[in-house]
């Protein structure tokens, strides 16, 4: 691009990020090497459920190049995989210790770590490890009657409750009761990249380095010096580019731990990268729910109360994320509409399956289906349309802050603004909903199985409370802002520097933003639940008003000028009235150095530190709407149309907001149609490669309109930010499920994704028949 | 994922590769043709041979010839080349209906017919190709030569005809003749993932009557085959919609579908029904 | 243990002389014994195309073959494509059109787009997707990576 825009706020600029990206030049894991490393590699449990009994690693440390095995007693001193939020003695013993130890739990657990001078050496060394174990059968459904998970522990590790009201009444008194059974197929982020993780102890500076981590590179630390006893003073995380996150990324993993303790160990950086399969099986999974549902509603269709029940399959342990995702469920299932009775039911359970977390959207992607579904259930039954259901229920501008008796992410739901009516009308007028459902009587005449989707909801974003920037303007006018962010790949850098820019006054261009260092930064909050929009481009902001208001003042001293006429244009202090002299920020920041004659009592450097604290998440909504199309003769499903209207309060670089909804809209389309993992009887994962677990590709994507609002700025930041990053994924679900089972005759068949052909196949034989 | 240790050999003829193949055949030792197949099995260590034999070195082997009413395609013919629009007659033009379907580009620039021939999955496009052509498998050993017809050649699920020492050297269609018209459809989850099921028809009109029709279905069995019941239905029958119905029909009650996971025999004796009909259909 | 094999692989116009075993696959040979790490790892199963290079100007997936299978062959990486400061259109496509997110799959991308192009330039956009759909991007959902590559054909059209 060219020209600059008016402002670099709301411009779609090109990213920064982008360069080294193209040219082959990045630095994601697999590209960190450093002399005389070791490689790691797993050893992992080929059963789903068992007493171990013994590991012989005897044939495989003879292997040349083989340095070291280690099996849990190695690592006696480690304790098991703690929760990120901190200490939680009730779900303490459901934690993941780094080396299975007594039992094995999921097909994938790690058992033994073999260390070697070479990937294929030690892959080789990883195949002679032999495990004796005592099967136990394998409890695969989360749905039924609990088990023994240890010494008077059951696979319920607890039920996660919210509500208010009085559900009893409320359904007692209800002239129209609905209700639903709902699953959401297991599958999870999988992004290109796997996993990798570098440990090296640099025994100079008595610092421990981990690289290749992500997303939340300060609460890693943290957690990390302590399970190894060391001050977070010698503990440094190092993150390069990272191959999407999507949730999965970034969590404490057994491996992350035994690389850095295997380099103090074994004297030597220890360099681990997972393979494909591997990650099907050992990362994080996610969204399996089953919901039993009732909604209680009036003759008009109104919601009076909603009463869920639901199984959440937690996998073998409960990982960093606790019950995070499940709560999360319970307080924003329902969404946009207004709901005077809620109870909610969480029913947490254990299964010997690969452990669960967060993926984008977590607890949102599970609810907006079954909520949606609800909805859509609600109008067949007193025979209104799905439109309308969904208008008598939208809570109105005027009604916000809408504050809900529940709790999402350990924050309060306060609905700050949102103008949920506005948006389906804009929805269904840009998708042209009214001509389509013409359209579509006449096709169904032909002999066509066309229907339409709808759904709405609510999001997240702007998980705080707090964060922090520090800016600094070097001597050539670069502007350094270091953060205490993470990049997966979002564009972050770019929408700092937008941000940065805009308020000091310089070419976004010139902006370096620092992330993923906690060596240079001693706070952050890293990247998830689509904060760092919101909070690190705020701290940002606070922090260059800071250093604008810094070189004002100096530049008014320089120029033997008022400060009031002046102002920063292009990277220099400029009068207003555009005469006279001008002075670059550079040379600005040069009379700032600590020798500089001009500099007074002024703190030395051109720089600031900014913070910025809120006190609630800010809501961003949308509306998804689709137009699907089932080949009769195989039960394919075909997108057709596919609309996202999504208010972001503000957009800062509407091009970036854009490509989240999109790519988002692709995993979404994926767990509704095309991606699952699948559990043999035995616990045995059946989805382990790129040809059984089908991630959607060019092909599959149907052209997608976006329409970006920005109707509703946040009334939680100054700068009016409510992020995109899950607001494409959101509602994929229930959107998609919504179009088939109206092509399938809107008859409520639909109650489970994802939606194969082999099950739409038979519904239309039966139909047929 | 990195394969387990295998001594390379890389031969330079035929005669070499084969005296090779007699030492090692019986010790664990594969030929290496595309490897598209073969090296992902070795990442995930399900094949772990001892020798490798790579056959890209053998000139001959890249052959593509039409003469005398055969199309011979060498063992190191690759995918691609039959994307070309110089392959002559209805046969050209069905093969370049069918490798359409095959994986995608970047596969297809390596992988070989003939590998998809001797690999015999039962979702191979090529092996229904020659199940429904009456293809001929050319083998070689130390012994001599053998040539195969296909449907001798599979006999299960990546089962075939060939001994251990036997190289794959080739394989032979019959020229379709010009007024032959043909028709390929399959079905997959995604575009290129392996078909769960396909049909391939070929037939002549006479004064507006069918002769000699091929159907042969794929992906749903242990191997791909033509289905006399299928072919006899349409036989001497005028073009007709119905016709391709009652065929159709006649396909889905005769395959006995194989099961997985993700799919039933129900779901795959459908998508017979479905597919040959379409193949009927759309058959030009 | 198996003996190593010297051999030279010319990437990108360079010739790189190393001893690997047989069973080393290229990929890993061109990013861990060449250093050249542009060409990434999805699944080292043939499926997401992320090493995708070009042998003799083809799109391969590196790692599908041998590195001793390569001895003697022309093989480009992304490493290759700018000349000098001056970046390809392709590359200059990806950055204009937003085609990137976090970049994993993108070498990859750039290699099946450049070999492609280079042997057909007067692709339908039918035929454009079909060709990218070969790759798997788990960020973008592909809208801007079809967007690139159609620019990228057409801007490589008139400068030829």
């Amino acid at each position: 691009m060219t020209a600059k825009p008016k402002s670099w706020i709301g411009a779609s600029v090109e990213r920064l990020e982008d360069l080294p990206l193209v040219i082959g030049r990045g630095r994601f894991a697999g590209d960190v090497s450093f002399t005389h490393q070791l490689h790691m590699r797993m050893v992992r449990s080929p059963y789903a459920h068992g007493r171990l009994k013994t590991i012989n690693a005897t044939e495989a440390r003879a292997l040349p190049g083989v340095v070291a095995i280690w099996t849990a007693e190695d690592i006696a001193d480690l304790s098991p995989i703690d929760f990120r939020e901190g200490p939680n003695e009730r779900l303490a013993p459901f934690r993941q210790p780094v080396l299975a130890a007594e039992y094995v739990r999921y097909v994938g657990e790690p058992v033994a770590a073999v260390f070697a001078s070479d990937p294929y050496i030690a892959e080789d060394a990883a195949e002679l490890v032999t495990i004796d174990v005592d099967e136990l059968d394998a409890v695969i459904d989360a749905s039924l009657p609990t088990s023994e998970f240890g010494a008077g522990l059951t696979t319920e590790p607890t039920i996660c409750r919210q509500g208010y009201g009085d559900i009893v009444a409320a359904f007692k008194n209800a002239t129209t009761i609905v209700e639903l059974d709902l699953s959401v197929g297991r599958h999870s982020g999988v992004p290109l990249e796997t996993r990798g993780a570098i440990g090296r102890y640099d025994a100079a500076r008595d610092v421990l380095e981990l690289h290749g981590a992500a997303k939340v590179p300060h609460k890693n630390r943290e957690s990390l010096a302590r399970m190894l006893g060391r001050s977070t003073a010698g503990v440094h995380i190092y993150e390069g580019h990272v191959g999407g996150g999507f949730g999965v990324r970034g969590e404490i993993y057994p491996e992350d731990i035994l690389v850095l303790v295997a380099a103090l160990r074994l004297g030597r950086p220890v360099k681990w990268l997972e393979d494909r399969r591997e990650h099907m099986i050992a990362a994080n999974h996610s969204r399996q729910q089953r919901h039993r549902i009732r909604a209680a509603v009036d003759t008009e269709g109104r919601l009076i109360g909603i009463d869920d029940s639901f199984f959440h399959d937690q996998g073998a342990y409960i990982r960093t994320h606790g019950t995070r995702v499940a709560d999360t469920a319970c307080g924003i299932l329902p969404g946009p509409y207004r709901l005077p009775h809620f109870r909610v039911n969480g029913h947490f359970r254990l299964t010997n399956k690969t452990p669960a977390a967060t993926y984008r959207a977590p607890g949102r992607y599970e609810t907006n289906f079954v909520r949606e579904r609800l909805m859509d259930a609600i109008a067949l039954k007193l025979g209104i349309s799905r439109v309308e259901v969904r208008r008598r229920n939208l809570i109105s501008p005027d009604e916000m802050p809408y504050e809900r008796p529940l709790v999402a992410l350990g924050d309060e739901v306060v609905l700050d603004s949102g103008d949920y009516e506005g948006i389906l009308n804009k929805a269904l007028e840009r998708f042209q909903w009214d001509k389509l459902e013409s359209d579509i009587r006449k096709r169904r005449k032909a002999g066509e199985y066309v229907g339409l989707g709808l759904a709405m909801y609510v999001e997240k974003s702007g998980l705080g409370p707090t964060d922090g920037a520090r800016i600094n303007v070097h001597a050539n006018g670069e502007v350094e802002v270091l953060t205490g962010g993470a990049s997966v790949g979002q564009g972050f850098e770019t929408v700092i520097a937008q941000v940065c820019a805009e308020t000091l006054g310089t070419d976004y261009r010139r902006v370096r933003v620092v992330h993923g260092r906690t060596d240079r930064i001693e706070y952050g909050i890293g990247a998830h639940a689509t904060r760092a929009t919101v909070m690190t481009a705020n701290a940002t902001a606070v922090a260059a008003g800071k250093v604008r208001a810094k070189a004002l003042d100096m530049a008014a001293q320089l120029l033997q000028a008022d400060p009031s006429s002046l102002t920063i244009a292009n990277g220099s202090v400029v009068r207003t009235d555009g005469a006279g002299a001008s002075i670059s920020l550079g040379d600005i920041a040069h009379h700032l150095r600590p020798v500089s004659p001009t500099r007074g009592d002024r703190d030395p450097g051109l720089s600031a530190e900014g913070w910025f604290t809120t006190a609630h998440m800010t809501y961003p909504y949308g509306v998804q709407v689709a137009l699907v199309e089932i080949d009769p003769g195989t039960g394919a499903v075909h997108v057709e149309k596919m609309l996202i209207a999504f208010d972001v309060g503000r957009a800062i670089n509407p091009a970036l907001v854009r490509g989240q909804l999109v790519g988002g809209f692709a995993q979404g389309l994926g767990g509704a149609l095309f991606e699952e993992f699948q559990f043999d009887e035995r616990g045995q994962p059946m989805s382990v490669t790129f040809a059984d677990y089908l991630i959607p590709t060019a092909h599959e994507m149907p052209k997608v309109d976006i329409l970006i609002t920005e109707d509703a700025p946040s009334t939680c930041n100054p700068l009016g930010i409510k992020g995109a990053g899950e607001g494409g994924v959101a509602a994929v679900g229930a959107v998609i499920a919504s179009a088939v089972d109206d092509a399938l005759g809107g008859k409520n068949l639909i109650t489970q994704i994802p939606i194969k052909p082999q099950f739409v196949k038979a519904i239309i034989d039966g139909l047929k028949a | 994922m990195k394969p387990a240790s295998f001594t390379y050999h890389s031969p330079t003829s035929v005669d070499e590769a084969v005296a090779l193949l007699a030492e090692l055949g019986p010790q664990e030792g594969r030929i290496l043709a595309g490897g598209q197949s073969l090296v992902p099995t070795m990442a995930f260590r399900m094949a772990l041979p001892s020798h490798l034999i790579d056959i890209n070195g053998i000139a001959e082997l890249a052959k593509l010839t039409a003469n005398d009413g055969v199309i011979t395609i060498g063992a190191c013919v690759r995918h691609a080349a039959f994307e070309s629009e110089a392959l002559p007659g209805a046969t050209g033009a069905l093969l370049r209906k069918v490798v359409q379907n095959i994986a995608h580009y970047p596969i297809r620039t390596r992988g070989t017919f003939c590998g998809s021939v001797a690999n015999a999955d039962p979702a191979s496009e090529w092996c229904c190709v020659m199940a429904s052509l009456d293809g001929v498998v050319v083998l070689r050993s130390q012994r001599g030569t053998r040539r195969v017809p296909a449907a001798e050649f599979y006999q299960g699920v990546m089962a075939t005809a060939r001994e251990d020492d036997e190289l794959v050297v080739a394989a032979e269609l019959p020229m379709l003749t010009e007024d032959t018209r043909t028709g390929f459809v399959e079905f997959s989850r995604r575009k290129g993932d392996f078909a769960i099921a396909m049909a391939l028809v070929t037939y002549r009109l006479v004064r507006g009557v069918i002769v000699e029709p091929r159907v042969a279905v794929g992906g749903a069995e242990s191997h791909a085959r033509r289905i006399v019941e299928a072919e006899d239905a349409l036989s001497g029958q005028a073009l007709d919609a119905s016709i391709f119905a009652t065929a159709a029909e006649a396909a889905a009650a005769a395959v006995e579908p194989m099961e997985d996971i993700n799919n039933t025999a129900a779901y795959r004796r459908a998508l017979v029904r479905t597919l040959t009909q379409r193949a009927l259909e759309g058959a030009q | 243990m198996i003996k190593r094999r010297e051999i030279t692989l010319t990437i990108n116009g360079t010739d790189h002389t190393i001893a690997v075993e047989p069973r080393r696959t290229l990929v890993d040979v061109i990013r861990d014994d060449c250093g050249q790490t542009g060409t990434h790892i999805g699944c080292e199963h043939g499926v997401c195309g992320a090493c995708t290079v070009l042998i003799d100007n083809e799109p391969v997936r590196a790692c599908l073959m041998f590195a001793v299978q390569a001895e003697g062959r022309s093989i480009r990486t992304v490493e290759g494509l700018q000349q000098g400061e001056q970046l390809h259109p392709l590359q200059e496509a990806f950055m204009r059109h937003h085609a990137l997110q976090c970049g994993f799959c993108t070498p990859g991308f750039l290699m099946l787009a450049v070999g492609v192009l280079e042997k057909r330039p007067n692709l339908n956009d039918e035929e454009l997707v079909d060709i990218l759909s070969s790759n798997l991007c788990r960020c973008t959902g592909y809208e801007n990576i079809i967007k690139a590559v159609r620019a990228a054909a057409a801007d490589m059209k008139a400068r030829a």
